[in-house]
């Protein structure tokens, strides 16, 4: 992947496929989006030109890439591991009792292995640490794990 | 009370006009700058409608008018663009200051106007129209083209030198000895320099002092520095125009970005008012003595124009068909050259200059997205004939085939 600045309207990213086949985006200023597709008999024309308004090019990446921009899932493993960040609602059932309590590791395998409050993050938080409504929560496990976690921390 | 009422029935008009005549164009997907430019010479002296109350007002328009092109076209910019294009592309730049501005000057010498009126309508004939240009990219979808880069390195590089070449004709104009034009030139190259080093090095800072989260103040600050700006700079005869173009140049970022879109709307307001302006001042019965100079001069500046863009890209290592197609996009020149011809106008020299130009605008502005569009054709088109009658006349079977693969040599370059 290259990228050409094009002065006075944004940047332009080329990449050639394993194919030999080559497309383009440009990255206006304005934050729109132009996909460009060549022609075969020269190169150097775009045979199709496509412009997308902001939306429409996020609404692309995420077809393109959907683990990537969903805003749920930190990071997804080769190894069958999933990352997730899950919300205390302030009116949980576990809004003021220890983490101990949710019985996590035990039921579900899953670990709590950080909390996010307000600006700060607490890391690997003991089991005598005590939840609050709001609290975000960095849950690791496996993807039945972690359902099984945020069914166990949705509770009222 | 009686006169402003006129003045509002009046400029009233002209605007409404404008933006009818600007529906009509984008109906027809044309640049609406010629049909302002009709608009001027048919409200003009000896036209249609003469208008009196609202002169001065558009004389007032028509300045910031410029001053605004100029500071967008700065804003398009960052200083860091400017610099590195001129690292990489200054010999497309010399080159296209040498096909095309000759042309022009070489039409003023023959004409007898002088040397003056020489370095005129040598910048008219030179600088492309940036605007004009980037909508013909656009509506072709062909910005991702290789060959586009290039084309927008030969525009950045024409506004650059109108930094340098504006505060000259303003010199010479103004009438200065050769001394004094040489210590204004000092000073306008000195502060181009100066504002480009510290638009690199401080352009942060600057952006940070202008920036604010509320469009009604950004719009304001920008809006007054910039007229300020000019202002300061047409005191030290450097020219408005430079003055606006290097504010727009410090300027970056997100505060350019947010510029950029509150001040686009006032341009074309004002830039349509200053296209009138430089009708209005022309008398069309002025005009048809000139029709043929301007044509002969806007035929021979289109084919130095498609050379210089097909010599750029046969340097960018572009194929035959992309540099035919860089040599007929950059055909169109529009607001620049008026913007440069207006400033001889209003200095009062040469007065068949004017009209020269508006013809030759006219002409070129409306010509400039057709050669956009069929240079590359008629080109391969021509270049096949002419191999395929030297080649083969009678295989005219097997000729097709080999037609667009028949690579243009140099030999074929200049048409």
């Amino acid at each position: 992947m290259s990228a050409t600045p094009l002065p006075g309207i944004g940047v332009k990213y080329d990449l050639t496929t394993r194919e030999h086949e080559h497309m383009s985006v440009i990255a206006h200023r304005d934050g729109t989006r132009t996909v460009n597709l060549y022609r075969s008999d020269d190169p150097d024309a775009c045979a199709r030109s496509l412009h997308l308004t902001v939306a429409e090019s996020a609404a692309l990446i995420d077809a393109l890439m959907p683990a990537h921009h969903s805003p749920n899932l930190l990071h997804t493993t080769d190894l069958g591991l999933v990352a997730e960040r899950i919300e205390l609602a302030a009116t949980s059932h576990w809004n003021g009792r220890l983490l101990g309590e949710t019985r996590m590791r035990t039921d579900t395998g899953a670990s709590i292995v950080a909390v996010l409050r307000r600006a700060e993050a607490i890391p690997s938080p003991a089991p005598d640490f005590r939840l609050a409504g709001g609290d975000t929560l960095i849950v690791i496990g496996t993807r039945e794990g972690i359902e099984a976690a945020a069914q166990i921390l949705g509770r009222e | 009370m009686h006169s402003s009422a006129t003045f509002l029935i009046e400029f009233g008009a002209i605007i409404l006009g404008l933006g009818l005549l600007g529906r009509l164009a984008g109906r027809l997907q044309f640049s609406p700058i010629p049909l302002y430019l009709l608009a001027g010479l048919a409200f003009g002296e000896g036209g249609l409608l003469p208008l009196g109350a609202s002169e001065e007002f558009v004389a007032i328009g028509a300045e910031i008018g410029v001053i605004l092109l100029l500071l967008m076209l700065g804003l398009e910019y960052t200083a860091s663009d400017l610099v590195s294009n001129l690292k990489t592309q200054y010999p497309a730049g010399l080159v296209d200051m040498a096909l095309n501005a000759l042309p022009g000057a070489a039409l003023a010498l023959l004409l007898g106007w002088g040397p003056v009126a020489a370095v005129v309508l040598a910048g008219v004939t030179w600088i492309s129209s940036s605007g004009v240009i980037a909508k013909v990219l656009g509506d072709l979808g062909r910005l991702g083209n290789r060959e586009t880069p290039v084309i927008l390195s030969i525009l950045v590089l024409e506004d650059l030198a109108m930094a340098v070449y504006l505060p000259i004709i303003t010199a010479l104009l103004a009438g200065v000895s050769l001394a004094a034009g040489s210590v204004t030139l000092a000073i306008a190259l000195g502060v181009a320099g100066l504002v480009l080093f510290v638009a690199v090095r401080y352009g942060r800072v600057i952006s940070r002092f202008v920036s604010s989260d509320d469009p009604e103040k950004l719009l304001l600050v920008v809006l007054g520095l910039t007229l300020l700006v000019a202002g300061l700079a047409q005191q030290l005869q450097v020219s408005a125009a430079v003055g606006a173009f290097l504010v727009g140049i410090a300027l970056s970022g997100e505060v350019a970005e947010g510029a950029h879109n509150l001040l686009a709307p006032l341009r074309d307001l004002f830039a349509a008012v200053f296209f009138v302006f430089f009708g209005l001042h022309t008398d069309p019965e002025s005009i048809p003595p000139v029709i043929l100079p301007a044509l002969a001069l806007a035929v021979v500046t289109a084919l130095t124009k498609i050379a210089t863009g097909y010599w750029a890209a046969h340097r960018a290592g572009i194929s035959p068909k992309g540099r035919w197609r860089a040599g007929g996009t950059l055909v169109a020149r529009g607001e620049f050259s008026i913007v440069i011809a207006g400033l001889a106008v209003t200095a009062g020299i040469e007065p068949d200059l004017g009209p020269l130009a508006t013809a030759y605008v006219l002409v070129l502005v409306v010509l400039g997205p057709l050669t956009a569009r069929y240079t590359e054709p008629i080109a391969l088109w021509l270049t096949a004939r002419r191999t395929a009658s030297a080649d083969t006349p009678p295989a005219h079977g097997a000729v097709p085939a080999a037609k667009t693969l028949e690579p243009v040599d140099d030999g074929g370059v200049d048409r």
